[in-house]
Order: C-alpha cells, then sequence, then structure tokens
C-alpha cells in the first residue's frame, strides 16, 4: 500500500468537496440506473417466463374451425369436431407427441354445492394425461386415470383455492362429495398450480363421465398435445403431421387454414424469448449510456483537476517523478472516486430491488407483469468490470496530458 | 563536474524561430561555486533549465558527474534529476498542502526510500537549516526565507552531485538573502558543487567564479578574488 499516493489522493478530494460529489453522484446515478433497469427488466421476464414455466413448453392447442375451401366434392362450411378418436389418434399415430389430452366445454353456471354452499367454479373434463400438461401439482389424492375415463367414474379433483372456499374447515376432502350441476361427484384429489391464481379454482372431471352425463355424445372441444422436441423444425414437423392425420380423418384440405386451429407455444415461446433478448440489449444501451455520461463527467473532472494542479506536478517532475508515477497517481484517484461511487450504485441499485422483490412476496402483491425482480451476480460482476474501466479511461487522458508537459512549463504556470 | 560544449538551443514560435543558447560552452569543477549572470533575455535561465535536464537542448554536449546526458528518455531524465541534481528556485516551489517535513521528504518518495526512513532522514535535514520546529508547519504559515530553507533542505536531502540554484534570494529582502547565502556558502563549504543564477552582483560576488551570459553566449568567466 503505498501511503502517500493515497494521502494525496484523499487530500486532493477533500480539497475539492463539492467537485468530487458532483462526479462521484454522476457515476452513481449511471450504475444505479443500470441495475434498476437490468432489474426491472428481469422482473417482466419473469413475469412472462412464469407463465410459460406453468404449461409444458411445447404445447399444441387445437380447435375445431369451419372448412373453407371444397374438398374431394364436399362443399366448404362444414365444422370440424373432435371426438375422443382424435386424440387417440394424436397419441398413437404421431411421432414426436408425448402428451394428449381433450377439453370440454360446459357451459351454464356451473354451480358446485357442498353442504349449505353453492358456489361457481370453472370446470374442466379433461384425460389424465393433462395433468403432465398443465403441470398440475397434487397436492392430495391423485388425479384423474384411464380407470376413471373407462369406467365413467364420477370423480373429480379440485383445486386448493375450491377447497378454501368450499370446505375451509375440512382437513382432508379426499372422499367427500361436491354436486356439480346437479350431480354428486367424489373429490379424488387436491391440486394446485404455478400459474395465475384462476388455474386453482378449477375442477377437473373424467372427460368420458362429462360426455355421457352432460352432452350424451363423445365430442371434444380442444385437443391438446405436448412436445419434448426444443427444436423449431421438428416441432414444425409434428405441426404438420397433426394437421395431415386431423384432414385426412375429417375429410378437409389440409391447406384450409380455417378448417381447425392451431396455436403452438413453443412458437411463442421463441418470439418471447427474441423479444426479451432484444429488450435486454436495449436496456444495457440505455444502463450503458447513462454510465457514460458518468464517466464523460469523470474525465471532464479530471482534465480540471490536472490544469489545476499543473505546478505542482512540474514540481514533482524536477524532484524526479517519472511520467509513469504521474500517471498513476491520476488514474488511482479516478479509479478511486468512479469505483467507490459506483460501488455505492451498484449496492443501492441492487437493494432496491432486493427490497421490492422482498416486499412484493411479503406483502403478496401479485402483478402480472412484474414477478420476482432480480440482479444476477454476473451482472454485478460486469458493472463493476464496466466501472473499473471506465475509472481507467477516465482518468487516462487527462494524466497522460499531464505527464507530457514540460516540468519548465508546468512550474511557470 | 559539469562539462558543455556548443550547446545550442533555440525555441519556436510560429513561423520565426528565436535562437537563445548559441554554442555555450562552460565548465564546472567538482566543489565549485559558481554563478551564471546575465541580462534578461540573455539565456541564463534556459541554460539552468537545459542543465538541470528540465528542458532538452538542439545541439552539443552535456557532461554531468562523467555522464553523457544526450538523447534521454522522459524517465531517464527523471532518474538523473532525481540523483544527481538538486534545485532551488526563486519562487520556492513548496507543495502547499504538505508539511515542511513532508516537502522535504519528497524526493525521497521518488527513490522508493520507506516513509519511515525518509521522514527522519527529512528531519535530519531540516535540522542542518535550522527549522526543525517547524517541521508540522504549512508553507503559507512560513516567511520567504523559512521557506526557502525547507527548499534547499530538500534539494540536499537526495545527496546530490550538484545544486542547481535559479535566483534563490530574487524573491527575499537583503538581510533574509545573506543568510541564504550564508547558508549556501555553509553547504558549499562541506563539499558542494554548486550553480546559481543570478542578476544580483551582490549575490555573485559572494561566489568562486563567475560566468556572464550575453545574446546566447558565454562572454566572459571572471574569478572572484
Amino acid at each position: 500500500m503505498d501511503f502517500d499516493k493515497w494521502q494525496e489522493i484523499f487530500e486532493s478530494l477533500r480539497r475539492h468537496k463539492l467537485r468530487t460529489i458532483l462526479t462521484a453522484i454522476s457515476v452513481w446515478w449511471g450504475i444505479f440506473m443500470l441495475i434498476i433497469l437490468l432489474g426491472a427488466g428481469s422482473g417482466l421476464e419473469n413475469s412472462a417466463k412464469r407463465d410459460f414455466e406453468d404449461d409444458s413448453m411445447n404445447t399444441f392447442f387445437i380447435y375445431g374451425g369451419e372448412t373453407s375451401l371444397p374438398y374431394k366434392g364436399l362443399k366448404p362450411g362444414r365444422y370440424i369436431q373432435f371426438a375422443n378418436e382424435d386424440r387417440q389418434i394424436l397419441d398413437q399415430k404421431i411421432e414426436g407427441i408425448e402428451y394428449t389430452s381433450g377439453r370440454l366445454w360446459l357451459w351454464g353456471d356451473n354451480l358446485t354445492k357442498f353442504e349449505d354452499k353453492a358456489l361457481s367454479f370453472d370446470l374442466r373434463p379433461v384425460h389424465p394425461e393433462h395433468l403432465h400438461i398443465e403441470k398440475t401439482i397434487i397436492e392430495q389424492g391423485r388425479f384423474l386415470n384411464d380407470a376413471d375415463l373407462g369406467s365413467f367414474r364420477k370423480v373429480c379433483v379440485i383445486g386448493d383455492l375450491v377447497k378454501e372456499e368450499l370446505m375451509p374447515d375440512i382437513v382432508d376432502p379426499v372422499g367427500q362429495y361436491v354436486n356439480i350441476k346437479g350431480i354428486d361427484f367424489m373429490i379424488v384429489g387436491v391440486f394446485t398450480d404455478k400459474g395465475w391464481e384462476g388455474e386453482r379454482k378449477n375442477i377437473y372431471l373424467p372427460i368420458t363421465t362429462v360426455q355421457k352425463v352432460f352432452y350424451g355424445r363423445d365430442r371434444i372441444s380442444q385437443l391438446l398435445a405436448t412436445s419434448d422436441s426444443k427444436d423449431m423444425e421438428e416441432t414444425m414437423l409434428i405441426k404438420e403431421q397433426i394437421i395431415n392425420s386431423l384432414a385426412s380423418r375429417h375429410n378437409f384440405d389440409k391447406n384450409d387454414n380455417q378448417a381447425i386451429y392451431m396455436w403452438n407455444n413453443y412458437e411463442n415461446f421463441k418470439d418471447f424469448q427474441t423479444f426479451f433478448g432484444m429488450l435486454k440489449g436495449f436496456l444495457w444501451f440505455v444502463g450503458i449510456g447513462s454510465i457514460l455520461a458518468g464517466v464523460i463527467g469523470v474525465s471532464n473532472i479530471m482534465l480540471i483537476i490536472v490544469k489545476d494542479r499543473t505546478r505542482e506536478i512540474g514540481i514533482r517532475k524536477a524532484l524526479g517523478a517519472t511520467p509513469r508515477s504521474i500517471i498513476s497517481m491520476i488514474v488511482t484517484e479516478s479509479v478511486f472516486l468512479t469505483g467507490i461511487s459506483g460501488y455505492v450504485g451498484v449496492l443501492s441499485g441492487f437493494g432496491i430491488i432486493e427490497l421490492l422483490g422482498y416486499a412484493m412476496e411479503k406483502f403478496e402483491v401479485e402483478l402480472e407483469f412484474f414477478y420476482k425482480p432480480q440482479i444476477s451476480p454476473a451482472v454485478i460482476f460486469s458493472a463493476l468490470l464496466i466501472l473499473i474501466i471506465a475509472g481507467v479511461v477516465a482518468g487516462y487522458f487527462p494524466a497522460k496530458k499531464a505527464a507530457t508537459i514540460s516540468a519548465v512549463e508546468a512550474m511557470n504556470n | 563536474m559539469i562539462e558543455i560544449n556548443n550547446i545550442k538551443k533555440s525555441y519556436k514560435t510560429g513561423s520565426t524561430e528565436l535562437q537563445v543558447l548559441k554554442g555555450v560552452n562552460m565548465h564546472v569543477e567538482p566543489g565549485e561555486l559558481v554563478s551564471i549572470m546575465g541580462s534578461s533575455g540573455s539565456g541564463k535561465s534556459t541554460l539552468l533549465n537545459v542543465l538541470g535536464l528540465l528542458d532538452k537542448y538542439d545541439s552539443g554536449s552535456y557532461l554531468l558527474n562523467n555522464v553523457k546526458m544526450e538523447g534521454l528518455s522522459e524517465k531517464e531524465a527523471a532518474f538523473y534529476r532525481n540523483r544527481f541534481l538538486g534545485f532551488v528556485f526563486q519562487s520556492f516551489n513548496l507543495l502547499p498542502f504538505k508539511t515542511a517535513l513532508e516537502n522535504v521528504a519528497l524526493p525521497l518518495y521518488y527513490q522508493k526510500v520507506d516513509r519511515k526512513e525518509r521522514l527522519r532522514k527529512a528531519e535530519q535535514y531540516l535540522e542542518r537549516v535550522g527549522l526543525l520546529n517547524w517541521k508540522d508547519h504549512y508553507p503559507n504559515e512560513m516567511s520567504g526565507g523559512q521557506k526557502q530553507r525547507v527548499a534547499i533542505a530538500r534539494a540536499l536531502i537526495t545527496e546530490p552531485k550538484v545544486v542547481l540554484a535559479d535566483e534563490p534570494t530574487g524573491a527575499l529582502d537583503s538581510v533574509t538573502s545573506e543568510e541564504i547565502m550564508g547558508l549556501f556558502k555553509e553547504v558549499h563549504a562541506s563539499g558542494m558543487t554548486m550553480v546559481v543564477v543570478t542578476h544580483e552582483n551582490e549575490i555573485a560576488a559572494q561566489t568562486q567564479r563567475i560566468i556572464r551570459l550575453s545574446d546566447g553566449l558565454v562572454k566572459n568567466q571572471v574569478p572572484v578574488l
């Protein structure tokens, strides 16, 4: 530790308090804004990720539509209605499909009664593999199984919020009966879900039971199929296969883009990734811009300091100071000033982001577009690295200038 | 100790070139106390800057302590300034934010001498100039004579080969000037080689030899009797 060098740095900073403070604030603000921006960006990203993580990453959602092209002598304008067999085909015939399920819409008030309570919940008739597609988490009992569907059992799996609202005092709801649209169903399981709160207010029913009891026929409103593929080309190939097989079963032109509607969240996820990549890039750009402004400020200040100290530098040179020692003195001062104020900026930015995350968790604030803001160590590390480089750059040019002034000229200053 | 031959130096100001030193020859023997005199514009300050390695010269040769001072890099010049030379200036050139003691110790900092040792040695030299009691005072708390004594202590602390003084009494009254010259003679008596630039006859008269510069050339060299 070069005591004299540091003594001089403190001395120089102390003698120009206002200048030092203003410089420190500009650097502090730059790095503070960078951290806040990146933290906010991560909050946005995490909220979007949360929505994606809830469902399987690569899921096809297929709805029946109305044909718009004539096909094999059939007129356009026919409605395409899926049935259980369609799910079976997806499950068995198409390569790359992992899980499949149907969903059925139930209309009306959807009243579910338990003892003296009657509340309206979303009823969702599905196949057993829906568990994996929605990433449903079983808390008590079990999910629906093939036997339930095979023998049209009147069973149901309820969300934990359904349980909370309908039977808050009952510890183990498994085995209890609820009355759904006038028919008793036995609860076989309770689930929760990491997605938005509404998911936990669903009641899952065996799709075959619902078809038999409420519809009287075999039909499916929506087909779901997941793939474990992480590849866009493969995903597109699966999509094509699905269209081909459904087209041949339902007799429609595979180029008819209105016969069925298909939605794949992986495509969406890709777009989302690109979007957040760009957003992050933008935030870095803005953040670095504000740091740069701070650095230019420091460099300016260092230039003034050098000008102020020209005479002193001349004296030092006469006494044997090398250009290197002059440069080192000024660069160290600059790095010290940017380093300290930047470090405080990192800490305060980090503190605010952490505090925000903590407060949101503690007070259970649920925002659709903001979730778990965080700053990764990598970000902090690169921010500090940028600072040090910035400090060196800000100090080097004024220092270089100082070192090249001739001692005589400097002393006559 | 100092031997310069045919030193030439010119300054360019715009398109005109001003020849300041037009071929100066001089030498200083070890242990000599020499004064350089001349009217303003005679080139005496430039000559001192060349001798002090504070300024470059265009042509000629310069031997300092039998070392050729030619084509020095900034770093080498800094090294020789630190090891061979001690400076005393008209305007003292003390660092205002350092105490007398720290000012005296500063040249040793550039020799990478340990801080404790530096300050110990600085005390010794302050004592020699009679200012040990003032060691913790800042320059603005001292009189001109005291400041110049501190500067002399600072020039001596590295045990240089030559002390170069540029109008050392120029900013002092006559009584103080006498004191400073007394100190100079004392230092000289201990064996130091010294070169004093001055325009005052009374000062020059107290040296052993006067080198008179006129218009960039040595006009004459007069031993003081």
